[in-house]
């Protein structure tokens, strides 16, 4: 019954990679942090990274013939190149840095929605999307007129996939936009089955890797989608950095979204030449410093390995589906059959923001509300939103177990 | 007993507990001269604000409605409490009086004008020590000077 973390996983010794986790904190409890779901911390090779650079190997990128703008061009294009393996793309070439996963996903409603979709086409989302993978889509829509549908899911929080189908029928979707795995429910999609049936209608897919990606393996190829999308700060990278992936061959059809410097070939005054892809949707200076920091955690969480982050995640959720049943008057939101560490739920006796406030004097940092997805919360009924609890690699079952015990506690002080 | 929250009594008096599960005047006013709604949007919290005034223009009834923490609830039911026989010019002097308490713990030029008032908006002082919740504390507030200046939303924004 129990699935342990392989052997090789030793949770002590990763939380030691984390400066910010053996920091004293008020009143001097230890640190629980419960919230990796919004931003995860950085480990201490993330930090050296981006601190060595700056202090070694810093200069623009692309522009000057001197040694330190080559170190840091190859610095910044190594870290595509890193991606690229992470995910397993074709080429570097088919990663487009951005500022985060928002921006990659209003560069696809930009370049797919606007530039190459017809206005009679419709986009797909899904009743578990983060904010921004519906506005972008509302925006599309209200501009170019491209109808939005939303599909939705079961009572206990997975897409459901007849009406998946039902709204592919008519073969007018265009694009298909949904998350890998919800930043609410903690469901992981089944995105292998979603790319066959909307490539049989002839609609593309658009996966929002923004949580997935932190917690098991992402391989583009074998899922097959379109577009793939993550974010640096939530895979102990910084913020500021984020990726599109793309098919190289929608890359190419697909407009840029900024004008600027870097992104042209050939410029005068009466027409430009956009710069080959990715260069092409990177405008302006780009995130050096941050390309190198999530070229860090990239090698950082690849070392430790994926596959062996997701046995301990699995354990982790295991252990905080039992654990959490036991809190009197708490109610779990989403019941998937495949989920990840995301456990959003509410406690009869407290509002979700009154429970924020006392955990927070436990040391214990969840988020409350309803985590930029306002919509789901309304399917449930939960106006007021949820206190939610996110893992990390760093995460132990000590600290599940701490939570729990709080719960309890809070429950007993608001009746 | 001491309990992992002891500490926060402070912030959670017994009285702030008590209005906030069981709001005073909490209901629609359907013959209101005013009404306004105020947002929370960082949290979610939601009011709508019902006033009916005398014929001498001061306030005769206040009531409200929406879902809200303990926090804005407690505050908007004490709120409509104390601003009951109020003029509109002193409801929002005693508000603002009550956003320096929320934001600072004390009000030291509170004087005597509101003196019986502001001891029983004393219980929500707590709020200064978390920045986070004094929105919560004053969303009530900022709707009602929404509600007598005659807009129709507020924000604690
Ligand atoms: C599922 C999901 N999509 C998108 C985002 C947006 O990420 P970012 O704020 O880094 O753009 C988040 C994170 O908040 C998320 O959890």
């Amino acid at each position: 019954m129990d699935t342990l973390a392989p052997a090789t996983f030793d949770v002590a010794r990763i939380r030691q990679d984390f400066p910010i986790l053996s920091q004293p904190q008020a009143r001097g409890r230890p640190l629980v942090f419960l919230d990796s779901g919004a931003s995860a911390q950085k480990p201490r090779v993330v930090i050296d990274a981006m601190v060595r650079c700056m202090e070694t190997a810093y200069a623009n990128v692309h522009r000057g013939a001197y040694r330190l703008s080559e170190l840091a061009t190859n610095s910044y294009e190594a870290a595509r190149e890193a991606t690229a393996r992470f995910i397993n793309a074709v080429d570097a070439r088919e990663i487009v840095f951005t500022r985060n996963s928002t921006e990659a996903m209003n560069l696809v409603a930009h370049g797919w929605g606007r530039g190459v979709m017809k206005p009679g086409q419709a986009v797909l989302i899904s009743e578990l999307e983060h904010h921004a993978n519906i506005v972008p889509w509302q925006m599309l829509r209200d501009d170019k007129g491209n109808e939005l549908r939303v599909c939705r899911i079961t009572d206990s929080g997975e897409l459901d996939l007849d009406d998946l189908e039902m709204k592919l029928a008519d073969g007018k979707v265009g694009l298909v936009a949904i998350a890998h795995m919800s930043n609410v429910l903690g469901t992981v999609t089944p995105v292998e089955r979603i790319v066959a049936m909307a490539h049989a209608h002839g609609a593309k897919v658009l996966l929002d890797g923004s949580q997935a990606a932190v917690h098991r393996r992402v391989d583009v190829q074998a899922i097959g989608c379109d577009f793939y999308c993550f974010t640096g700060h939530k895979l102990y990278g910084p913020t500021g950095i984020g990726v599109l992936w793309g098919k190289p061959e929608h890359l190419d059809r697909m407009p840029p979204m900024l004008g600027g410097g870097d992104m042209i070939s050939y410029v005068t005054f009466e027409k430009s030449e956009w710069a080959p892809v990715p260069a092409k949707f990177e405008a302006g200076t780009p995130a050096i410093v941050e390309a190198v920091g999530l070229h860090a955690a990239i090698d950082y969480v690849t070392a430790i390995g994926m596959p062996a982050i997701e046995a301990h995640e699995r354990s982790l959720v295991d252990h905080a589906t039992s654990t959490l049943a036991t809190v009197p008057g708490l109610t779990l939101l989403g019941a998937a059959q495949d989920r990840g560490g995301v456990f959003a739920f509410a406690l009869d006796a407290a509002h979700p923001h009154d429970l924020a406030t006392l955990l927070d004097r436990a040391g214990i940092a969840v988020r409350a509300g309803r985590h930029c997805a306002e919509p789901l919360h309304t399917r449930f009924g939960l106006e007021n939103g949820t206190t939610r609890a996110s893992f990390g690699l760093y995460t132990t079952r000590e600290e599940i177990d701490i939570l729990a015990q709080a719960l309890t506690e809070a429950r007993e002080f608001f009746r | 007993m001491s309990g992992l929250f002891d500490d926060l009594r402070d912030l959670y008096q017994e009285v702030i507990l008590d209005h906030g599960r069981k709001p005073r005047n909490f209901r629609r006013l359907d013959d209101a001269d005013a009404t306004a709604r105020g947002d929370n949007p960082m949290c979610g919290d939601r009011i709508e604000l019902f006033i009916r005034r005398a014929p001498d223009g001061s306030i005769a009834d206040a009531a409200f409605q929406g879902r809200g923490c303990a926090i804005s609830t407690a505050s908007a039911s004490l709120m409509t409490e104390t601003v009951k026989g109020k003029t509109a010019d002193e409801a929002k002097d005693l508000g603002a009086k009550f956003r320096e308490l929320a934001m600072t713990g004390v009000c030291p030029d509170c004087g005597a004008s509101f003196a019986d008032e502001m001891e029983r908006l004393a219980p929500l002082s707590g709020v200064h020590e978390f920045p986070s919740r004094v929105k919560c504390a004053t969303l009530a507030w900022h709707t009602l000077n929404a509600a007598l200046d005659g807009a129709k939303e507020a924000s604690s924004e």
